[in-house]
Parts: structure tokens; C-alpha cells; sequence
């Protein structure tokens, strides 16, 4: 069964058919060619696929397409805006927080994400008290960016430039 | 014979090159090309380990829409090989579960996946045979283990070196099945059209997969073509290639014309592209009264597959590491019903020197001497099995610099700290690192210079996350006496010039290798400023100077570790490694590649086991979920340094393999710590909660 939706990916809108089984993610990079938004595992188990949907990180490969009319779609490639990196993707190339790069664009998402979440108060796991406005400090960082799974091993550069990027 | 040219780009940090393209998406990967009019693969895969396919009922499939084609085992094209891995569909036999029997071909991945599950694979099957002991009678010696090494030593008399012994030990450590896991599943985009085969491959030698392919399929190599813009890791899995490969290349020549696209499932990756084998390592050391080695055993057994063999050539690094006037190293294996082994990370040093460093660390205690001490005392001042020099030999630098660094003297006396107000164990350990120079012949690279200052230098090789695309450039810039900024690189096809695969930590010898005689020979024959199209070719041969030295790297690794006196759990808060690598081209990427290997040795040492079903012969754990890597919150800080080492025998820019050395002996520092820590000895890997609190 197909169903017509309109995306809004980047900043541009994008009008699509999908076949009511197709993922955010498959839609993104199968049908339109829009290819920041990387396949790990297709299972939610990775990170790599983590796009901003309406202002909210997500995993697209969870994500039916269909269900995302009229939404707000943001990959790596959009996060800064204008075409220039987002000073997160910035930090995370002055670290070299990345090596082979299959896993940073869902960093670079997950990391924008991330600092909303903890400006609006969100606790994670290792928050002592919920109560309080959220410090991102390193032990911080590393839980909620535990989502995004690095195989290179990039982690202690991708926590110094979101330390950076925070300041 | 290293020179002295330069532009100082050699040894400049300089920021990867592709970095911006991959921080914002802009990275093509191979599964995102050619998607205009493509069809999508999905395999079907035998449902049991062992016997044969009697039916394949594709009624079903058939009616599905927008499918284009069905293949099946037995009924496909003819391949030319003998190598049972690659001979993808060419009978109904099965010899491990989750073999590709077939492969459904349709317009959207959905339909191809759909259809594909319509399949009705019904097979005779015989009960599969997976279980590897160290006591099975169909043990067999290889004829040699990985690549081309001996497959046992033998040197003086170790029984009698052992009776004699003021100090033995006799210990067997295991490590598990493991899985590379490349964040960037194994993908292709095959296209047959005019009688040509074009591939997109996540590869780590564009050129090995032409090379492969085709003979395979009876085509000249001019008629294929591979590229590999951007790869997502490998870790070895992507050396060789593996059946994934053939299958999609199968599917294009059955449908000319279309490009077919195939990405390998995460669940796929644990069955058909390669993974790490098990292996049982027996350990016997002697020594004197004041601590030195006089015999050393590493007995190793291991398991291959019943269709090819990969011989893990997990006790070679024993043969060099650790002077001993009696040694032995032997390997053994079990050919099962389980899918091909082949290279993962430091592929023999990686699980080998889990093993050694365990021991030694053993010994140390046995002995009363401090570990960092032992090694040391125990250094060789030649290759123990050859008698050659070492063409640079820093272990002990490393060591030293590494105590210090970490506050090594400044801890407690063994397994006596208590756990503090929250419960927590400290403990520290340490282990030795080290990886051989590997340089292999016949990597070509061009060089033509553009006028105005400009250069385009061209090699085949593959940057798969390395940095290779940086430093190869920085090479180049050093090479050629000019700015990076004013080379223009092209890699990762097979129109460019020959160039080996990415491993062994083998790459930057032997393509920087090609991209230094080259730019010598241009700058030889056209000046320091050639006219625009002047150019000139360099080829790696092999090194002139392996026969006079035993070449190695070296480094030094300790951990820090936190153990839960209650729930057995371990945490690794700090590590630092001290390598001696020669010379680092670019210290910004090399950083990152030490961190990598061990970040993924800290992940071997607490986390990752893949486990084998007995009686369906399939990997139980296998996704993201099951089979745990390492995440951002497993990791600690980790403090990378290493030595100015001067090498200049390796090759003309000075420089070492660091690929892999950082993973190989972090699994044992972290052994060693808990060790330390709480008492308990675990030898074997992973060291989960379970083996701590019995
Ligand atoms: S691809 Fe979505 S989480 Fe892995
Ligand atoms: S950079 Fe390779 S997986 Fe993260």
C-alpha cells in the first residue's frame, strides 16, 4: 500500500509516495537521495541513522515514513543551517572525533539533540539530581551520547569537542 | 635510507582531509550510488548448518510485485573457482547456517525482502558439529597460519628447560568468537552492462576484489572495475572478499543493465563476512630463581571452516616477544561446521599476546617482580628466532615511559585495597603491545604535475577510515618538496595504479612507499619544478632490508580498572599507551587510530563474545543488542603518547604500522588490573560479572 507524504528535509519540502512499510531511513536515502542519514544495524541498535525529527532526535530506521507528514526532517547535512557545519560538526573535526565517518553524521544529530534535551532539563541515568539544571560533564556526555555506537573507537574525541562545543 | 626532502608535511597535524565531508553526511558510501533504476538483493540463507537443499518453492515470491528475479543454489551461472567460500550458489551443500542458497532481486528493498521470506527452503540436514575443545581427536596442523608463517617452532628442550625451572607455570586461556562489526554493514552496488562489470564495494582493496572477481566469472581485469570512495571501517572483515560480493556480481549479470544493489544485514555480517575464531591457548613458562625465562610453550588450538581454511596465527608474536633459550609454538585446528574465519584486528597478535601477557603477568607475581620490571629483564637483544637485529627495538622505553607517566610505583600492594563507600575495587596492570612491519610488493602510484605547483598523484588504494587519504597526501606534499594543499589524491579505484589491500597495518608502507619513488623519480628526471604534464611511476618492491632485520613495532599499555565488590561489574576509568611506531606521519589521525585499537581491546576485554547454538550452529547474539561493543559510556579516558623513534630501515618515510598494535595486549593490562584488583585470574575472555563473583 502506498500513501503520498510530504516531507520537509533540510529546509526543502519534498513530496514522495511511500510504501506504507518503508522507514524514515529508507525513504531518505532509497527515494530521495538524501544520504547524510547512515544504515548500522536497521534495528535501532546503532545510532547511525539519527536524524532530528521536529526538533527531537530520532532513529530514522524505527521510524515509519508515513507517519512523518508534514514533519520536520533535519540530517547532518542541514544541522548548520546555509550550508556551513554546525559548530558541534566543527568540534567534532578539530578533535577528529570521527575515523571512518559511518557513524558521525548520527553523532552530529544525536550531540544536537543531546544539548536540547539537557537545556531543557532532561535527566539521564547518571544525573544525581533531577531537580537541578543539568551540567553536561563528561560522565554527562558519554551516557547520553551512548545511544551512537562507534566501531573506530572515536568516543574520547567526540566527548572533548562536545565538551568544546558546549562552552 | 630515509631522506631527508620535506616540506615539513610529514609528522604535521594535519586535519583529515574528507573530515567535512563525513561530519556533515556528504561522504558518499558505497550503497549510495547509482540508485536510478536499481534493484534491491535480498539472499535467502540455509536454515540449517549441515546437509543439503532439496527444494526451494518460489510460488509465492514469484507473485509478489515488482520482483525481477529469483536465483538458486544449482542454478545459476558457472563460476571458476576452487575456493569454496566465493563459489556463492554453485551447489546445494551446506556448511554452515546462513549460507547464501539463493538471492531475490526486486524494484524496492521492501519487495525484495518480502518475497524473499515467501521462499520455501526445505533441506536435509544432519546434526552440525561446532563445539571446539582442546581435546578433539580431529585436530589437524595446518600447513602454515596466517599469512605465510610456520605453523610450529621448536627451539632447544623445553621439558627438560622446565624441570629444571626455580619457577613454572602452566595455564590455559580461552578467547571467544568475535565479529568485526564495521560500523557500515558490507554493501555493493553491482552493475554488468557493454560487458563490463562496475562495483561500488565497501572495500579495503578496491584492487583484491577485481583481482578476485575476475577470474570468478572468466573476465580479462580490464573489464572490471571497482571503487571504493568512502568505506565505514573494516577491521579486517572487508580484506578478503567474501561471498556478499560474488552474490551481488551474480545478480548483476542476470539482470544486464540494471545495477543491483546489496547491503549485508547486521544479522548477516555474523555469518558471512568473516569473524575472529575461538581459540584455546595452553601456556608453560619457566624461569630462574632471579626472574628470567628460560622456556616458553604457546599451544594454540583453534577453528576453521569444513569449506576454507583461515589458520589465526595466534602464538607467532611469543616467537620474538620474550628472550629463552627454549621455546615452542604450535597450531592446531578444527575444521566445523561454522562460517570462514578470516581477519579481524591484529589478527594472531590480538588473541596471542592476550594469552603471553596474561602469563608473563603471572610469572612476574610468581617470580615476586614488579610486571613492568620482568618484561623489561626480559627483553631480547636479538630476534629469538632468527638471531637478526631489530631494525629498532623501544619496548622497554615504552614501558618506562609509561609507568611514569601512569604512576605505576605509586600502587597498592596486590589485591589488597578494599572497596570503597560505594563499593568499588581499584586496580592497575599492564601489558606489552606489538605488531610486525609488513610490506608487501607491487603497490604503484603516478605522479604528473599540473603547472602552476600542483601535483595529482594517483594510487588504487583505500582509505577505510584510517587517514590514509591524509597522510598519504602529506607523503606526497613531503615528497615532492611542496605544500599538502597543493596536491590534488586520487584513490580507491581500480583505473588508478595497483595498490595493495588496506591491512597489516601494511597500508602507509606500501602505497607511501610507491608515492615516494615516484615523486623522487619525477623530481630525478624533471627538476624541482617539472613543466605541466611531465610525470613519473614508483613501485614498492620489497624491502631490500628484510633479511638483515627483524622488524617490529612496540608499545606499552596500562589500565586502570574499578571492580564492584557486589555485582562483579568492571569499569576501566583510565589507559594509557606508550607506542614506538617510528615515525608518525600525521599525529592528529594517528592518535585516533591508537585510541581506536584500544577502545576496541577494552571492548574485547569486558564485552564482546558471540555465541555459537550447539545444535542449530548459528550465532545466538547476533545484532548490536546481543553481541555488546563498547559504547561512549564503556570508556574512560585513555592517554596516547609515543616515542621519536628513528627507523630507517622499514621504509623511506621511517614509519610503522598503527593500525593495529593498539589493540593488541589491552585485553590483558585489563585482565591484569581486575587481577590486581580483586585476586581472580580470569583467563577467559570476555571478563564478565559471572567469572568474578562465584
Ligand atoms: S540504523 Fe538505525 S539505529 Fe542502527
Ligand atoms: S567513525 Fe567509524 S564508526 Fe565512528
Amino acid at each position: 500500500m502506498e500513501r503520498p507524504v510530504t516531507l520537509h528535509v533540510d529546509g526543502t519540502a519534498r513530496k514522495l509516495s511511500v510504501d506504507t512499510r518503508t522507514t524514515l531511513l529508507d525513504a531518505l536515502r532509497e527515494q530521495l537521495a538524501v544520504t547524510a542519514s547512515k544504515k548500522g544495524c536497521d534495528h535501532g541498535q546503532c545510532g547511525a541513522c539519527t536524524v532530528l525529527l521536529d526538533g527531537r532526535r530520532v532513529l530514522a530506521c524505527l521510524v515509519l515514513a508515513v507517519t512523518c507528514d508534514r514533519s520536520e526532517v533535519t540530517t547532518a547535512d542541514g544541522l548548520g543551517g546555509s550550508g556551513s557545519p554546525h559548530p558541534v560538526q566543527r568540534a567534532l573535526l578539530e578533535h577528529d572525533g570521527l575515523q571512518c565517518g559511518y557513524c558521525t553524521p548520527g553523532q552530529a544529530c544525536s550531540a544536537v539533540g543531546m544539548l536540547d534535551e539537557a537545556k531543557a532539563g532532561w535527566p539521564s541515568a547518571v544525573t544525581e539530581d533531577p531537580r537541578q539544571n543539568v551540567e553536561l560533564t563528561e560522565d554527562e556526555i558519554r551516557e547520553r551520547m551512548s545511544g551512537n555506537l562507534c566501531r573506530c573507537g572515536a568516543y574520547p574525541n567526540i566527548v572533548a569537542a562536545l565538551r568544546e562545543a558546549i562552552r | 635510507m630515509t631522506q631527508d626532502v620535506g616540506s615539513g608535511a610529514v609528522g604535521s597535524p594535519v586535519e583529515r582531509l574528507d573530515g567535512q565531508a563525513k561530519v556533515t553526511g556528504n561522504a558518499p558510501y558505497a550503497f549510495e550510488q547509482l540508485t536510478e533504476g536499481a534493484v534491491y538483493l535480498h539472499p535467502l540463507r540455509a536454515p540449517v548448518a549441515r546437509g543439503r537443499v532439496t527444494e526451494m518453492d518460489t510460488s509465492a515470491a514469484e507473485a509478489v510485485g515488482g520482483v525481477r528475479a529469483i536465483l538458486l543454489a544449482g542454478q545459476v551461472e558457472q563460476l571458476d573457482t576452487r575456493d569454496r567460500e566465493l563459489a556463492v550458489l554453485q551447489s546445494r551443500e551446506v556448511a554452515f547456517r546462513g549460507q547464501y542458497v539463493g538471492a531475490v532481486l526486486a524494484t524496492t528493498p521492501e519487495n525484495a525482502r518480502h518475497a524473499a521470506s515467501l521462499v520455501r527452503v526445505s533441506c536435509a540436514a544432519s546434526p552440525p558439529d561446532v563445539a571446539l575443545e582442546g581435546d578433539r581427536a580431529d585436530l589437524y596442523a595446518p600447513e602454515v597460519v596466517n599469512p605465510r608463517f610456520g605453523t610450529d617452532t621448536e627451539q632447544g628442550d623445553t621439558d627438560s628447560a622446565f624441570e629444571e625451572a626455580a619457577y613454572f607455570i602452566d595455564r590455559t586461556y580461552r578467547t571467544p568468537m568475535e565479529h568485526n562489526n564495521p560500523m557500515e554493514p558490507h554493501a555493493t552496488v553491482a552493475h554488468w552492462d557493454g560487458g563490463e562489470l562496475s562495483l561500488y564495494d565497501s572495500t579495503q582493496g578496491a584492487h583484491s576484489v577485481r583481482a578476485t572477481l575476475a577470474p570468478l566469472f572468466g573476465l580479462p581485469t580490464d573489464r572490471v572495475r571497482v571503487q571504493a570512495p568512502h568505506v565505514g571501517g573494516g577491521f579486517g572483515s572487508k580484506g578478503l572478499p567474501h561471498a556478499n560480493v560474488v552474490l551481488a556480481a551474480l545478480a548483476a549479470r542476470s539482470v544486464p543493465g540494471t545495477p543491483v544493489k546489496f547491503a549485508v544485514t547486521r544479522q548477516q555480517i555474523f555469518t558471512v563476512a568473516g569473524h575472529r575464531t575461538p581459540t584455546i591457548q595452553r601456556i608453560r613458562l619457566g624461569a630462574t630463581r632471579s626472574g628470567e625465562l628460560t622456556a616458553i610453550t604457546h599451544d594454540v588450538v583453534e577453528h576453521t571452516s569444513r569449506i576454507k581454511e583461515f589458520a589465526e596465527q595466534t602464538a607467532v608474536p611469543t616467537r620474538n616477544m620474550y628472550r629463552a633459550a627454549n621455546r615452542r609454538t604450535t597450531h592446531r585446528l578444527a575444521a566445523l561446521d561454522v562460517p570462514v574465519p578470516s581477519w579481524m584486528r591484529a589478527p594472531g597478535e590480538c588473541p596471542g599476546m592476550f594469552a603471553l601477557e596474561s602469563a608473563v603477568d603471572e610469572m612476574a607475581r610468581e617470580c615476586g617482580q614488579d610486571p613492568v620490571e620482568f618484561r623489561i629483564r626480559n627483553e631480547p637483544s636479538e630476534d629469538p628466532e632468527t638471531g637478526l637485529p631489530f631494525s629498532s627495538h623501544n619496548l622497554a622505553t615504552c614501558l618506562r615511559r609509561g609507568a611514569e607517566g601512569f604512576g605505576w610505583y605509586d600502587r597498592n600492594a596486590p589485591a589488597r585495597s578494599s572497596p570503597d563507600a560505594a563499593g568499588w575495587i581499584p586496580g592497575v596492570g599492564v601489558a606489552a603491545s606489538t605488531y610486525p612491519v609488513f610490506r608487501s610488493p607491487g603497490s604503484r602510484a603516478l605522479v604528473l604535475a599540473e603547472g602552476s605547483g600542483r601535483y595529482r598523484v594517483s594510487i588504487g588504494a583505500v582509505d577505510i577510515g584510517t587517514g590514509a587519504r591524509t597522510a598519504l597526501t602529506q607523503i606526497a606534499a613531503d615528497a615532492l618538496g611542496t605544500e599538502v594543499s597543493a596536491i590534488d589524491l586520487r584513490i580507491a579505484d581500480t583505473a588508478l595504479p595497483y595498490a595493495n589491500v588496506a591491512g597489516g597495518s601494511s597500508g602507509t608502507t606500501c602505497w607511501g612507499t610507491a608515492i615516494h619513488e615516484a615523486a623522487g623519480k619525477l623530481r630525478a628526471e624533471h627538476g624541482s619544478a617539472p613543466l605541466p604534464g611531465a610525470s613519473a611511476e614508483g613501485e614498492t618492491t620489497s624491502n631490500p632490508e628484510s633479511g638483515r632485520f627483524a622488524m617490529h613495532a612496540y608499545g606499552a599499555q596500562f589500565a586502570e580498572v574499578r571492580v564492584h565488590a557486589d555485582t562483579g561489574e568492571v569499569r576501566v576509568p583510565r589507559m594509557l599507551g606508550v607506542f614506538a611506531v617510528g615515525r608518525v606521519i600525521n599525529p592528529r589521525t594517528a592518535r585516533s587510530q591508537f585510541l581506536g585499537g584500544m577502545t576496541m581491546g577494552l571492548s574485547m576485554a569486558l564485552h564482546e563474545e558471540a555465541v555459537l547454538d550447539h545444535e542449530l550452529g548459528h550465532v545466538v547474539n547476533q545484532d548490536l543488542a546481543e553481541y555488546h561493543i563498547a559504547t561512549n559510556a564503556d570508556v574512560g579516558a585513555i592517554e596516547i603518547t609515543w616515542l621519536d623513534e628513528q627507523d630507517p630501515h622499514v621504509n623511506p618515510m621511517g614509519s610503522k604500522g598503527i593500525g593495529e598494535i593498539g589493540i593488541v595486549g589491552t585485553a590483558a593490562a585489563v585482565a591484569n588490573a581486575v587481577q590486581h584488583a580483586t585476586g581472580v585470574r580470569v583467563r577467559q575472555l570476555p571478563i564478565t560479572p559471572d567469572k568474578l563473583i562465584s
